[in-house]
């Protein structure tokens, strides 16, 4: 390809935590492979319905600091995610940008993404694709077991970010939304409830619970109450699910996040129900969180309005 | 088979083929888990056997717990899916740079190092499952006087390449990630192959392990 054909963005500085990702890989777990993909798969979603592209293109995901970017090329549209703080640097001068709004880049302009507020992930993308290669039938970089483009690892200073595909198409779309916050964090109880006692239990739902900075896309660990084992603090490694709340043979807590290992020899108290996992990776370490208890059928219910909610945000891009 | 099916969370079952871990209980659970995969099932987003546990992730959107437990629970298993045994030998190096846990084995075992790694490399491990991180294989069992428990506060992060011990098992870190396995020992043997995504896993469920010790100059000599 002749350089000036190309479209691209070079990265100025790369941000804390920047990677390409979709909806993720299926059907792996038992070769140890985790689902990975967006953490916050509304925000994901949104984005790709603003810049009306296929539902599950390549995004490019950051957590606090986000990246600063430089765009060469024909004339594109961007838009961001996410509750984020970004400017967009032009030769006319610097301008604050909002997120779900498109915002055209010409040959020459930058975005920097300065952080994301009161949460942790953001999106980008553009109306075209990043030119991305597949494992296993994502693009998500999983950097704890370096699978995925740029060799499994997060985005560095220089790395030049292809383009293809442009929608010429494409008119400028917008939407009014301030994100979704969430007071309790509710879950189903686990496999091994009955390993703690019972005051224990009580604890564990009635105080709170503080995120610590050992968190990440794997994982979250919380300190709070120790919650005592009566049983055994240590269970024949099996299976675990994005969600599922482990207790570690200190007592605490382990929330398993979307890069988070496939088997796992902790207790489980209990599990995030799917319809609050987009808001809860969103909490940032400091924040104090509390669970509250909800059956099986309700969180099945819980679900299918979350997704509705998420759909009827979509019906109003306009 | 399946002793008992409950829910993990809102979207996966949670199939128990027993309290035991033993290689015929991992063989019916290796058997389901193959004949389930066959299947092909629309909305069965991920299938993680171990030991004794299935966990079948489903999409919310396809499937309720419900639903999917009847389907799971009418199922027959008919054919053996033989499993293709081989026997692999894996190098590991016992520096004290590596064997980052050999003190507190030591201390909990009442064993010298000595014993210890001669009791670890005199047996072949039958390895009953792959995960926690990509590759990571399950290997047992462990002789009665070699079992401890995990580390109270698992790492923040074990090197790639560690061989850890907890209970009757003993596997091998493919990747630098968290962890609470007593570790023995690393291997500069490459487990998992990001590049072969036909099959990525140089140790799968069924086959044998052989370790074998290697002195530092051999582990640098592999490594190069």
């Amino acid at each position: 390809m002749k350089s000036k054909d190309r479209n691209y963005f070079k990265i100025l500085r790369a941000g804390i935590n920047t990677t390409y990702q979709d909806l993720g890989r299926n059907n792996l777990y038992h070769i140890g492979i985790p689902f990975s993909g967006a953490m916050d798969k509304r925000n994901f979603q949104l984005l790709n319905s603003l810049l009306q592209n296929d539902y599950n293109s390549p995004v490019i995901e950051f957590a606090y600091q986000g990246p600063h970017l430089k765009y060469f090329g024909k004339d594109i549209f961007f838009c961001i995610s996410g509750n984020v703080s970004f400017k967009i640097i032009t030769k006319e001068g610097v301008t604050d940008g909002n997120s779900y709004q498109c915002y055209l880049l010409k040959n020459g302009d930058e975005v920097d993404i300065q952080s994301t507020n009161k949460s942790v992930y953001g999106y980008l993308s553009i109306n075209g694709t990043f030119s991305v290669d597949y494992y296993w039938g994502s693009c998500s970089i999983n950097t704890q077991a370096q699978i995925g483009p740029n060799n499994g690892n997060k985005f560095s200073k220089d790395l030049e970010i292809e383009i293809i595909d442009i929608n010429n198409s494409f008119n400028k779309r917008k939407l009014d939304y301030l994100g979704s916050t969430i007071e309790n964090i509710r879950v189903i109880k686990g496999t091994n409830y009955d390993y703690f006692s019972e005051s224990s239990q009580n604890k564990f739902f009635k105080e709170s619970f503080k995120i610590t900075k050992l968190s990440d896309r794997m994982g979250m660990r919380l300190k709070g109450p120790k919650i005592e084992n009566i049983v055994d603090p240590n269970i024949k490694s099996e299976g675990l699910v994005k969600g599922v709340i482990q207790i570690t043979s200190a007592g605490d807590p382990i929330i398993m996040l979307s890069d988070h290992g496939t088997i796992g020899g902790y207790p489980k108290i209990a599990t995030v129900i799917s319809a609050d996992f987009d808001r809860l990776v969103q909490l940032t370490p400091g924040s104090n969180i509390k669970f509250k208890n909800v059956s099986l059928e309700d969180a099945e219910t819980l679900y299918k309005l979350y997704q509705m909610e998420t759909d009827n945000l979509i019906s109003q891009i306009k | 088979m399946i002793k008992n099916i409950l829910n993990l969370g809102d979207a996966a079952l949670y199939c128990d083929f027993g309290s035991d871990v033993n290689q015929e209980i991992n063989s019916n659970v290796i058997k389901y888990f193959y004949h389930i995969k066959k299947l092909n099932l629309k909305g069965i987003t991920n299938l993680t056997p171990s030991y004794n546990k299935l966990i079948i992730s489903y999409d919310l959107n396809i499937h309720s717990f419900l639903s999917l437990k009847k389907k799971i629970e009418n199922i027959e298993i008919k054919e053996n899916n033989k499993l293709e045994k081989n026997l692999i030998e894996i190098p590991v190096c016992c520096d004290k740079n590596f064997a980052l846990d050999i003190k507190r084995v030591e201390n909990k075992l009442k064993l010298k190092s000595e014993i210890i790694l001669e009791k670890f490399f005199s047996k072949n491990y039958f390895c009953y499952m792959t995960g926690f991180v990509a590759g990571m294989p399950f290997l047992g069992d462990l002789n009665q006087e070699m079992r401890l428990k995990r580390l109270e506060t698992p790492r923040v992060k074990v090197p790639k390449g560690s061989v850890g011990i907890t209970e009757q098992f003993c596997n091998i870190y493919t990747f630098e990630t968290p962890g609470g396995w007593n570790i023995l020992g690393n291997t500069p043997q490459n487990i998992f192959d990001t590049s072969n995504q036909s099959n990525p896993n140089l140790v799968n469920p069924g086959d044998t392990i052989k370790f074998y010790r290697i002195t530092l100059d051999q582990y640098n000599e592999i490594k190069r």
